[in-house]
């Protein structure tokens, strides 16, 4: 989930970047980044619930 | 824009510059203090040889090879064309600072201001990984953020990178905007002291077998206020120096500056000594100072653009995020940060970043006057460069020290942090004639 998390990252930055480049419009490159931010935000939230409590884990 | 390297600047505006340049290390010292201070006795020494340490391996990192990738705006770079437009990548300067003319011209400003620069988003990391982060796991990770983390992301911003040419490729705005590293120093800084605490996990004994927090009190709130009051005076030079080197401002602009710098402070750690004294019944030392950094990092992003008013206003909402932020990582997301440095840098940076779209007035191309953030301008470039820190930052910082960590771990053992760093790592305390610890904090 973790590993899937971080992909879903980048995946995300990939659309806002991809939006500038390929989007000459205003409306539809603001909702592809915005878009591409969403995605980022669920790949954040996968990210952090692959990190649980931690206790014990190095001892 | 203005880029540096071409406009050049005046003798005294080049004098002021150094000047400010030399309060950054100030900073440095403040953010020092502070990880100290908000640690535990018994790693009190090690904290303070980390930081001298961290500040030496960026230092020399950034000689490396950091400068080189980084560059200066109008400097050699990596260009691919995209749809008709030009993407700089990286810079292409030669590595140890070699060909570069050490004279005082911008470029050799921004060299310097870098080095200081680079040093103080290292430091970040150092609060998150209290009490339990190796030495020599410190300055191997130190080296991959001064060598590689840090001067990528320093040549979009401020080297005439793609960051900073949105506003040229695609009319957003003026591009990402960022007059003293709110996204550079903090967010960077920021994001890798989150990488770095998820590496390490939680402190011995910080939660319970039911995954509830304990109190883990900082050991002197009297090195957390020095702290504080030190990195004002460095955050004072670094905003100032930023807005003159990266973003063309006269030099009699640096008073507006530092009277934002305060303010964005002051607020923010009123704010969070209100909210701490209506929750809890009195005013919170650390939280209130965790406040002051996220007001001085927020600052880092739209001190120069915006009036005493607003800077006022962007740090109220920034003591609000980084005090309630603080306890929501700790509580919510099982983050053990020591020193709050996940809250107040990143947070407090990513909104510094963000409240420049929403609130700054930004001289137009060519510094005729001020004009406002249109609609679908500043504040989707300053949202650009936001989803570049967590969609592309925080992956490279994580899986670089993550990587780091499989080669050589990170986390001390637990008889180190039985003993404490300071008797584990480097065989004396820090104040050996006392007996400041005790076991109250083991696991229950």
């Amino acid at each position: 989930m973790r590993l899937f998390g971080f992909l879903l990252l980048l995946a995300g930055w990939g659309i806002v970047v991809t939006a500038l480049a390929l989007m000459v419009a205003d409306a539809p490159r603001i909702a592809f980044v915005l878009a591409g931010i969403g995605v980022e935000i669920v790949g954040l939230v996968l990210v952090i619930r692959a990190h649980p409590v931690q206790r014990g884990a190095h001892e | 824009m203005i880029p540096a390297s071409t406009a050049g600047i005046s003798f005294p505006a080049t004098l002021l510059c150094l000047a400010f340049i030399f309060l950054v290390p100030c900073a440095a010292a403040g953010l020092a203090l502070i990880s100290t201070g908000l640690g535990r006795s018994r790693s009190a020494a090690h904290s303070m040889m980390s930081a001298m340490c961290v500040l030496a391996v960026a230092a020399l990192a950034y000689f490396v090879c950091g400068f080189a990738w980084q560059g200066f705006a109008g400097g050699p770079a990596h260009v691919a064309s995209v749809g008709g437009k030009e993407w700089n990548w990286i810079a292409s300067v030669p590595f140890f600072l070699r060909h570069q003319a050490l004279d005082g011209s911008p470029a050799s400003l921004v060299a310097l201001l870098g080095m200081f620069s680079v040093g103080l988003a290292a430091l970040i990391p150092l609060g998150s990984g209290a009490d339990r982060w190796r030495l020599g796991a410190c300055c191997a990770s130190t080296a991959v953020l001064a060598g590689c983390t840090y001067p990528l992301f320093a040549h979009w911003v401020w080297g005439g990178g793609w960051l900073a040419e949105l506003g040229t490729n695609y009319g957003l705005g003026r591009g990402f905007v960022d007059t003293g590293g709110a996204g550079t120093i903090q967010a960077v800084g920021g994001l890798t002291a989150l990488s770095i605490a998820w590496i390490l996990g939680a402190r011995r004994g910080k939660y319970t077998r039911e995954g509830l927090p304990t109190a883990i009190p900082g050991h002197d709130s009297v090195l957390v206020m020095l702290g504080c009051m030190l990195a004002l005076l460095g955050w004072l030079g670094l905003n100032s120096a930023g807005a003159i080197l990266y973003n063309g401002a006269e030099p009699g602009h640096a008073a507006l500056v530092a009277i934002n710098t305060v303010l964005f402070a002051a607020t923010a750690a009123l704010t969070a000594a209100v909210i701490t004294h209506t929750r809890f019944g009195k005013p919170d030392a650390s939280l209130t100072a965790n406040g002051w950094i996220g007001g001085l990092a927020a600052s880092s992003g739209a001190s120069a653009f915006v009036s005493p008013g607003t800077a006022a206003a962007i740090g109220v909402l920034a003591g609000l995020l980084v005090t309630f932020s603080v306890e929501w990582f700790e509580l919510h997301m099982s983050v053990d940060d020591p020193g709050g440095s996940i809250s107040a840098h990143a947070m407090g940076g990513l909104w510094g970043v963000l409240s420049v779209g929403l609130f700054a007035r930004i001289p137009a191309m060519g510094g005729a006057g001020m004009q406002a953030s249109g609609p679908g301008g500043q504040w989707l470039a300053q949202l650009v460069g936001i989803a570049t820190l967590i969609g592309f930052i925080l992956p490279l910082t994580y899986g670089l020290n993550w990587l780091l960590d499989r080669v050589y771990s990170q986390r001390v053992g637990a008889e180190g942090e039985r003993q404490g760093m300071d008797l584990y790592e480097l065989g004396a305390g820090a104040y050996p004639e006392f007996i400041v610890h005790s076991e109250e904090f083991t696991e229950r």
